[in-house]
């Protein structure tokens, strides 16, 4: 961990109401305190329902805590809404494009709303495309691209505003084995010539052994039960025994 | 082709009609079948000279203001409802009520309220068509999805991007279909309108054929409202098919 923290949650919790009446109350977070770093890549693990995808929310200010301090980059990120603007890129499970826009649209959105030129942010949303693989189709509307080729166009979204802080919730947990292992690998190229903080939701070890410098495993209602540190010179052994105390620390929850 | 069919059915449908009409010309008065060529002469007349032309003109302004009003009004009824669940459990009875109120109620209840006959009519229109709009906009507001809102909120809009970007383009659909629906009845109300509380307009001046018993002259009017209506219906669609251009082809399936 950096000493100079980009994200800090502290004693956070979140709530929410339970039946029809709203007479219960269920906590998807409970006393969850965490720092990452900037500049780190960290990889959040836990089985369905752990309150991942809910901590994903509160860092990126969708949600507010029902108690405790989220701060991004000395921010409140539901409070200080407007100020995030141009700072966030987040990348979801699904590929939420807009179906009236076309790709080259689509990827310009961040940059439309952060109030960059038209031909400005055209030029930069048609590198990005290119980038990632996707010449010739900057016009073509979502319904005629791939499921590949569409979360390709939504990771193109979230860095074209070159974020300082790029959050990922299972973006490649709807591909088959082989896209998703090749867009895997363009993501951490993106990520590590961007140098952002990065938050990576997944439900897949292998997917955090890859992607994560820091892998924390989850349990519900979120907290952490398990914080391994990975380096490229953590050797063969080592993450095999990573990946076994990250099985025990699941406690068998079906996780591949 | 598909279109050119179309095309040919409906010109086969109007033209076997218009033959049953002459056939019963034949067998009937005029004052209850006028031969088509009468009733053509009638309709080309409304147009040749410059009353009868003014009362059509009137009647058309008067639904498109008519729907327009009660376009503003639902519009911003749906958003305030769309947005707060206590606004919308007491606004839902009200409309509820008013679509209880036939639309000749509304024009009694306007004759005895207001003196000017237009403030009348735009009154009636705005009230019998209001509440069609606004749950129809309520809808389309409700149905935008949860997914994208987070992902535009993501990217920390202003409202009135969020409003261009999102709101707007989710809910084109949804007031395309409103004003398609709403052209029908508003046309009908208006005529009912201009009828009791009118001295031009199509109804206007359908009531003054009933009291000469003039049927050739009632089926041209009539038949100068459909074609409004038409014309209306074709520039509703010609929006619709450049607007919703990024549809045809990923729902060309269902």
């Amino acid at each position: 961990m950096s000493a100079a923290a980009a994200i800090t949650l502290d004693r956070v919790a979140k709530r929410f109401e339970r039946g029809a009446a709203g007479d219960s109350e269920l906590y998807a977070v409970r006393e969850l305190s965490l720092s990452v770093g900037a500049g780190e890549l960290v990889a959040i693990l836990g089985p369905t329902g752990c309150g991942k995808s809910t901590t994903f929310n509160l860092i990126a200010g969708l949600i507010r805590p029902s108690s405790g301090s989220v701060r991004v980059m000395g921010h409140d990120p539901y409070d200080e809404f407007d100020w995030f603007r141009g700072k966030i890129g987040i990348v979801f499970q699904s590929d939420r494009l807009m179906p009236w826009r076309s790709a080259l649209d689509n990827v310009a959105l961040g940059l439309e709303l952060n109030k960059c030129p038209r031909e400005e942010r055209r030029a930069i949303a048609r590198a990005w495309l290119e980038r990632l693989g996707l010449k010739g189709h900057a016009d073509d509307f979502p319904h005629a691209l791939s499921g590949g080729m569409r979360q390709r166009v939504g990771i193109a979204r979230a860095f074209a505003v070159r974020p300082a802080l790029l959050l990922c919730d299972e973006p490649f947990s709807g591909l088959d084995a082989v896209t998703g292992d090749a867009l895997r690998r363009e993501f951490v190229d993106l990520v590590r010539e961007t140098g952002c903080t990065g938050i990576f939701i997944t439900h897949s070890i292998e997917e955090a052994l890859q992607l994560g410098r820091r892998i924390l495993v989850f349990q519900r209602p979120a907290r952490i039960v398990y914080e391994a540190v990975l380096d490229p010179d953590t050797s063969r052994d080592s993450r095999a025994e990573i990946r076994a105390e990250i099985r025990r620390a699941l406690g068998g929850d079906g996780i591949p | 082709m598909k279109r050119l069919g179309f095309r040919f059915e409906g010109i086969a449908a109007m033209a076997g009609l218009a033959l049953a009409w002459q056939i019963a010309s034949y067998f009937f008065p005029p004052f209850l079948f006028p031969s088509v060529p009468a009733i053509a002469r009638r309709f080309a007349g409304i147009f040749l000279e410059a009353a009868p032309l003014a009362d059509a003109l009137s009647t058309a302004a008067r639904i498109l203001l008519g729907l327009g009003g009660a376009f503003v009004l639902g519009a911003v009824l749906a958003l305030l409802m769309g947005r707060s669940e206590r606004f919308r459990r007491y606004a839902h009875p009200l409309l509820n009520f008013n679509q209880g109120i036939p639309a000749l109620s509304w024009v009694v209840i306007s004759i005895i309220w207001f003196k000017g006959i237009e403030f009348r009519i735009f009154f009636i229109m705005v009230m019998t068509t209001l509440p069609a709009f606004t749950y129809q906009l309520l809808d389309a507001y409700r149905s935008m999805s949860k997914e994208l809102l987070e992902m535009t909120l993501s990217f920390r809009p202003s409202r009135l991007d969020l409003l261009r970007v999102l709101v707007l383009p989710t809910v084109m659909p949804g007031i395309l279909t409103a004003w398609k629906v709403n052209l029908g009845n508003a046309a009908r109300v208006v005529v009912v309108a201009e009828l009791v509380g009118a001295t031009g307009g199509i109804g206007y001046e359908l009531l003054q054929q009933q009291q000469l018993f003039d049927m050739a002259g009632a089926i041209a009017w009539t038949i100068v409202l459909v074609v409004f209506v038409l014309i209306v219906q074709s520039l509703l669609g010609l929006i619709e098919r450049w607007s919703l251009a990024y549809r045809p082809l990923a729902e060309r399936g269902l």
